[in-house]
């Protein structure tokens, strides 16, 4: 178990390298810079620039070298610093800005995923089990309509309904008055009021695939010998069906961890949009929009680590699961 | 075709003509029978198709989005570019079907009501009424604005538009410049369709290439795709999608934005492609029936046309099918965040960017009208892909 665990962290370095290079490579792809457009603006009041502000701005932000060169320089200052380098937008250092954000955007990651494995595990043996059932139709009805709605869409609808019938603004993660406070208990209870919107919203398209994978999986196992020699000796439903299938069909949960935490990682970057919360998704538009090209990337850099820490997390969750997985594992 | 031999195709499979004759059923050497084993893959997997109802329909109701999208001009009441400062924000207006006559009588024939502002005497806010006295008859086929077929052959016949050629009609509202969302809806169909289209066809391209090579090769070839494609999905694809965006030049002309985003959703999409080529590429090579070819004397290309594309051409289709709805869905949630698609081009996502203030949507929820296409088109192409894949592995 170690050896497959310190294999996969091994394995792991180079995509987290590569990981950085491509977030750099994107932001420095645009033509022109933040300090051309800052500069424009500056002339535009009718003020000027002389070169010799030009290049100190230039030498402060490091972008009077060649591009690899800064990438290296960025890299070096991340890993022995911690320092992600400085946000011309807002004219902080971006690991000042980043980190609560990011924060929170794995607090609603992580309650998304629960949301979607408590209600997808039911729902999928009780699909499974009462197939072609008129409970299993509308499920899988369902399932097909969530799978194809888009999350902001879904989050528009959300929205125009409770202020049109609720006559509440369901955008935002906090209530004003916990904004911008330290974390306290009674802020936890207001994060978790609010939370549950954007993760209902986040959790359908998984969910609904989730209950797919899972009752397919079930579905595999019912119809096995061995369920039906359990039935013959007269085990009760119950009991036969928690002793073997279901554990077998819990895999996907964990297999599916990966791909899910992608897709979450990618829906909470637009959905946040729309309901305007607090996490990264509308901080990386405007930094992509603005070419503020330091906070862009340390964005698209962690959440891209942060989806690939979390497979191998669900990975070796998995293999401990489930020890055909890794033995299997040893031999790639 | 029967039911009966309709069953028969889903328990047997094509190659198992010696089981059947071991079974020694009658109807099997029947003349339907005869048909069933004489006839082509294609066939085959059209009658197994057609046996999932739901994935027809699917499939017909895909096949009329394309042609409406392809023939937008006609579908469509008018040029989706037209304005009209006074209509703006205008509601829906229902059709109706007949009219009483003065008499008491009822009186068949299409026409919606006129609008009326009214304006709030307190708060001066202008909100349309429909105008029960003024009555606009509409026709199908009338003639309309003019427009091309295909930017080909000028036309003027409309499906639905009203008999007077400048009479309101917005049947799904009109957006913040007065232009008329079904219009719009329709046209933008042309953009979202296709640009799924050509953007998987082009990841099919890339990933056939890149996939079949590495499948074929092998060795450090093989290996170097294969941490390739696992490390571009191992990145979310939004934020990919979104800085590669950010990358495309404002100053650049629709035309070649429209190219721009159609290559960055497929430079992600290819993997998944590649992947699944050469996975079958992998696992064909090892099937009995390749085996037996190759000890029958064929030579590689005849194997290779002959025996290995058709058994996985089909289940292309069935994976290109349910690429579309993907790269769709990228598309409008670009579109959607502003680093898409701009206007002038008129796409879904371009036209949902509009519902995007809570303020407008409370006002005018017929804004969302583009997200029910969305929804219907890449529901019909879930469908449709999930009855083409049952269709195309027999196995399955």
């Amino acid at each position: 178990m170690l050896k497959y665990i310190a294999r996969r962290v091994f394995v792991m370095i180079p995509t987290l390298l590569g990981i950085s290079l491509l977030s750099f490579l994107i932001i420095s792809l645009p033509p022109g810079s933040y300090l051309e457009a800052y500069i424009a603006q500056v002339q535009a009041t009718g003020e000027d620039v002389t070169q010799e502000e030009i290049d100190q701005l230039e030498a402060r932000f490091g972008l009077d070298k060649p591009v690899p060169v800064q990438y290296l320089v960025w890299m070096k200052n991340i890993l022995t610093k911690g320092d992600f380098g400085i946000s011309f937008d807002w004219g902080r250092p971006v690991a000042e800005l980043i980190w609560d954000r990011l924060g929170l955007t794995v607090a609603l990651s992580f309650s998304t995923m629960i949301l979607t494995w408590s209600l997808a595990f039911p729902i999928a043996v009780f699909s499974a089990v009462k197939q072609y059932s008129i409970g299993d139709y509308i499920v899988t009805f369902l399932g097909f309509i969530g799978l194809a709605t888009p999350n902001f869409l879904l989050a528009l609808i959300l929205m125009y309904l409770s202020f049109k019938y609720l006559d509440t603004d369901v955008g935002g993660l906090f209530s004003t008055e916990y904004m911008g406070q330290a974390w306290t208990w009674a802020k936890v209870v207001d994060f978790l009021k609010h939370v549950w919107v954007p993760a209902v919203i986040l959790g359908v398209g998984g969910t609904a695939g989730l209950i797919r994978t899972v009752r397919a999986n079930l579905l595999d196992e019912l119809h096995k010998p061995y369920v039906r020699t359990a039935r013959s000796k007269g085990l009760p439903e119950a009991r036969l069906l928690a002793k073997y299938p279901l554990r077998l069909a819990l895999n996907p949960f964990f297999s599916t961890v990966g791909w899910s935490l992608r897709g979450l990682v990618s829906g909470a970057t637009i959905v946040s949009v729309v309901l305007s919360l607090p996490t990264t998704g509308p901080m990386l538009l405007r930094a992509l929009k603005a070419q503020d090209m330091y906070l862009a990337g340390s964005f698209i850099m962690l959440l891209s680590s942060m989806t690939v820490i979390g497979t191998l997390v669900s990975d070796i969750i998995l293999a401990a699961v489930d020890p055909r997985i890794r033995l299997g594992g040893t031999e790639g | 075709m029967t039911q009966e031999s309709a069953q028969l195709l889903g328990q047997r499979n094509v190659a198992d003509e010696a089981l059947v004759e071991e079974m020694g059923e009658p109807e099997a050497t029947s003349a339907e029978g005869e048909e069933f084993f004489i006839a082509s893959q294609w066939q085959l997997m059209w009658w197994r198709f057609r046996r999932h109802k739901l994935a027809l329909i699917s499939m017909i109701v895909t096949i009329a989005i394309y042609v409406v999208a392809i023939f937008a001009g006609f579908f469509a009441p008018f040029d989706p570019r037209a304005y009209s400062a006074k209509y703006a924000y205008a509601p829906p207006q229902p059709i109706r079907f007949y009219d009483r006559t003065a008499d008491g009588g009822i009186k068949l024939g299409l026409y919606i009501y006129d609008y009326k502002v009214e304006q709030d005497p307190e708060t001066y806010k202008r909100t349309f009424v429909y105008d029960t006295d003024r009555k606009i008859p509409v026709r199908f086929f009338a003639e309309g604005t003019p427009y091309t077929i295909l930017g080909l052959i000028p036309a003027r016949v409309r499906l639905l538009a009203p008999v007077e050629e400048n009479a309101p009609m917005f049947l799904l509202g009109a957006d913040r410049l007065g232009r008329d969302m079904l219009s719009r809806i329709i046209f933008g169909a042309q953009i979202s369709l296709s640009i799924g289209l050509v953007g998987v066809f082009l990841s099919f391209f890339l990933g056939i290439i890149i996939g079949g090579f590495a499948g074929y090769l092998g060795g450090l070839l093989d290996e170097v795709v294969q941490r390739l494609t696992e490390f571009l999905r191992s990145i979310p694809s939004i934020p990919l999608w979104l800085g590669l965006s950010a990358a495309v030049p404002p100053g650049w002309d629709p035309l070649m934005v429209y190219f721009a985003i159609t290559v960055i959703l497929s430079l992600r999409g290819w993997t998944g492609m590649a992947r699944v080529v050469r996975g079958r590429f992998l696992s064909l090579r090892e099937e009995d029936f390749i085996l037996a070819a190759q000890l029958d004397g064929a030579s590689n290309w005849r194997i290779v046309v002959r025996y290995m594309v058709p058994s996985f051409l089909s289940y292309i289709i069935a994976r290109i099918t349910m690429a579309v709805p993907g790269m769709i869905l990228g598309e409008t949630s670009l579109s959607f965040l502003g680093l898409g698609l701009r206007p002038p081009l008129i796409s879904w996502g371009v036209l949902l960017k509009e519902a995007q203030l809570v303020r407008v949507l409370v006002s005018s929820p017929w804004l969302l009208y583009p997200g029910l296409a969305v929804v219907l088109t890449v529901l019909a192409m879930n469908f449709m892909g999930d009855g083409l894949r049952d269709a195309a592995d027999p196995y399955a």
